[in-house]
């Protein structure tokens, strides 16, 4: 059985369809690369997995691990083990990264009928995976992303995937606004969160990404639909021919 | 206006002394010297007169009339005739003060009583205090309290004033509180309207010497039909002053909230900085923010900011959070103790802003009773209760 099965998705936003029929098929321990250019439904792909309620699902269906997703809340998604790494992360006042990634593994433990996570046991976790992204103990203690540069706010999106371990990662633009040296940071982080057991969709329009997280799929999204399937080698052939290229094929 | 037919109120007369025997309020960790006033009256106990050999006095305003009439006059304090109930705190020259001073004012009506309480403080040159001070009702009888209280903040000298308006949801209470400030005073007010049907706060700052500064802040959260009002002024007279105040409300079902705040800068008042600003989530179509913040200039070498905010709560924050697993009321309920805990961060007694930050937090979740209506911990057997049901899950 297939981790995440999309069949022929279709979405809209204020009555705008974005997605067209879209279908993919992730299996456990794939790495599949979402490129395209901008304004084509790959961010609307992501946030209709991830549940956000400003667009409305038309037609199709997503099936994750053999359930139905749109029966499921948006927490209830992130407690089946879907993480959404955001684009453009949420400054969120007042609440602290480590109460924030507490809170959110305390709920995600009770819904699967856990107990809470013991405090030192906590700690530990917090300190093993901000090394896997070189972030900041500072940062641990501060609000979430604010005040943040691009580049914090890209480690702390990897930094709260290693904490809550998911099954299946979309990582939306992770690479954009990052330096050369932040983008390292964050694909070693990725490469060091690979298993056979977890699927990634990277949501890129740039190659740059996959130079250092190589995928096992390209696809691209072009106009609300996926027109083109391929190795990693297709990304390098977007690459030097341009996104134009697709109309003509 | 909730239940302002004065007719139907009795003027509350001096309760006996064993009314409240036995009633005692804690903050954990937290050791104060506890001064107990019961409808408004002054009772004297074994803390109130005040094991502190610096001199501090701690009276009611009649007896304060008698014995301390020279220093009410030297502070200008008129018709001394109307002070009948309240409270007489004056802290002398230099004086340390080890304690917070922490003064219970409990209301325990038996019918619908009037409570009309005037105090007040002085605070002495170079001397320091940190005052806590509780408006609590501990039965659900309906009362109103007015409480005027005048504070003088002498040259070098610095409070720290809490204030928990805590009362139930049949009871009114409004206060008129005037800061007086010498030079290099300094003042921070904490103003916390945790619960009440009717709550109106009046405060004044007023700087009458240079290098003085005032930080204001006030957390309100209403529910209900429940109405708070807080009118902020401050007025720069004299140069080189700050005041900054910052209020916070949440709104939720049809409750009512207004907030005045008003900045004067005098004409001599060069080199002033003032800032106001009053924030508010409203979480129901119902409830309802008006806030007017207003500053009136009238010196060009001033700086002087004003701001107001009314929304809901941040969308795409709850979005954020919800994908990483947290219920949407989990989500809610920090978001909105992160907007609270702007404001409760600011507190310096460590204790009490643990104690503040638990209260809020249980607030928030509508777990409030009667018996808890006391802000802090009441020992008190719990008479009714007073549990608003939809707020708990």
């Amino acid at each position: 059985m297939s981790l995440l099965e999309i069949r022929n998705l279709h979405a809209s936003i204020n009555g705008k369809e974005i997605l067209k029929g879209v279908d993919l098929t992730i299996n456990k321990g794939e790495v599949h690369a979402v490129m395209g250019p901008n304004g084509n439904g790959k961010s609307t792909l992501a946030s209709v997995i991830a549940g956000k309620d400003n667009f409305e699902v038309t037609q199709g269906e997503i099936i994750y691990q053999g359930k139905n997703l749109f029966d499921l809340s948006i927490d209830q998604r992130a407690a089946e083990g879907i993480f959404l790494g955001f684009q453009y992360p949420v400054e969120i006042p007042g609440v602290s990264i480590s109460n924030f990634m507490k809170t959110a593994i305390n709920e995600q433990r009770k819904y699967k009928g856990l107990d809470p996570i013991p405090t030192f046991e906590f700690m530990k976790l917090m300190e093993e995976k901000k090394k896997i992204v070189e972030l900041d103990s500072k940062l641990a203690n501060r609000s979430v992303n604010e005040g943040f540069s691009g580049g914090e706010k890209k480690k702390n999106e990897i930094f709260q995937m290693a904490m809550l371990n998911p099954t299946l990662s979309i990582l939306d633009e992770t690479d954009s606004g990052l330096d050369i040296d932040a983008l390292r940071i964050v694909a070693a982080g990725v490469n060091a969160l690979r298993s056979k057991e977890n699927s990634t969709i990277l949501i890129t329009h740039y190659q740059r990404l996959l130079d250092y997280i190589v995928p096992d799929f390209v696809h691209v999204l072009y106009e609300g639909k996926i027109v083109k399937t391929g190795p990693k080698e297709l990304a390098l052939e977007l690459e030097e021919k341009g996104y134009e290229w697709l109309k003509y094929e | 206006m909730n239940g302002l037919n004065m007719n139907s109120f009795k003027k509350a007369t001096r309760p006996k002394e064993d009314d409240f025997a036995g009633f005692s309020c804690n903050i954990p960790q937290l050791i104060t010297y506890r001064i107990n006033q019961f409808n408004g009256f002054f009772f004297e106990t074994k803390d109130s007169s005040l094991a502190i050999n610096n001199g501090t006095i701690v009276c009611s305003m009649e007896a304060a009339k008698q014995k301390y009439s020279s220093i009410l006059e030297e502070k200008n304090i008129k018709d001394l005739s109307l002070y009948e109930e309240g409270l007489f705190i004056y802290v002398p020259k230099n004086a340390q003060i080890d304690l917070p001073l922490q003064i219970l004012d409990v209301i325990k009506a038996e019918d619908s009583i009037l409570i009309n309480s005037k105090s007040v403080i002085i605070i002495g040159e170079n001397s320091k205090l940190k005052l806590i001070c509780c408006d609590d009702t501990v039965n659900d009888k309906s009362s109103i309290s007015e409480n005027t209280l005048q504070i003088f903040l002498e040259d070098n000298s610095s409070l720290e004033y809490y204030k928990m308006e805590n009362i139930n949801n049949s009871s009114s209470i409004f206060t008129q509180t005037n800061f007086i400030l010498a030079s290099n005073a300094s003042l921070t007010t904490f103003w916390l309207s945790i619960n009440g049907g009717n709550i109106r706060n009046s405060l004044n700052v007023s700087f009458e010497g240079e290098h003085s500064k005032a930080e204001l802040y006030g957390l309100y959260l209403a529910d209900r039909d429940q109405k708070v009002l807080n009118e902020v002024s401050v007025t720069h007279n004299r140069p080189n002053c700050n005041s900054a105040q910052l209020y916070k409300g949440i709104l939720d079902d049809s409750a009512e909230a207004e907030f005045k705040g008003h900045i004067h800068v005098g004409k001599n008042a060069y080199l002033t900085e003032a800032t106001q600003n009053n924030k508010n989530i409203l979480l129901t179509d119902k409830a309802r923010v008006n806030t007017q913040p207003f500053l009136e200039i009238y010196n060009d070498d001033v700086k002087c900011s004003h701001g107001a905010t009314i929304g809901q709560l941040d969308q795409s924050a709850m979005f954020y959070m919800r994908s990483r697993g947290i219920t949407e009321r989990s989500a809610k309920m920090l978001l909105m103790y992160a907007f609270c805990n702007e404001v409760l961060s600011k507190a310096s007694l460590q204790e009490l802003k643990d104690k503040l930050q638990d209260i809020i937090k249980r607030r928030l979740h509508g777990e409030l009773t009667s018996c808890e209506n006391c802000v802090l911990v009441c020992n008190n057997p719990c008479e009714s209760m007073d549990v608003d049901i939809t707020k708990i899950n």
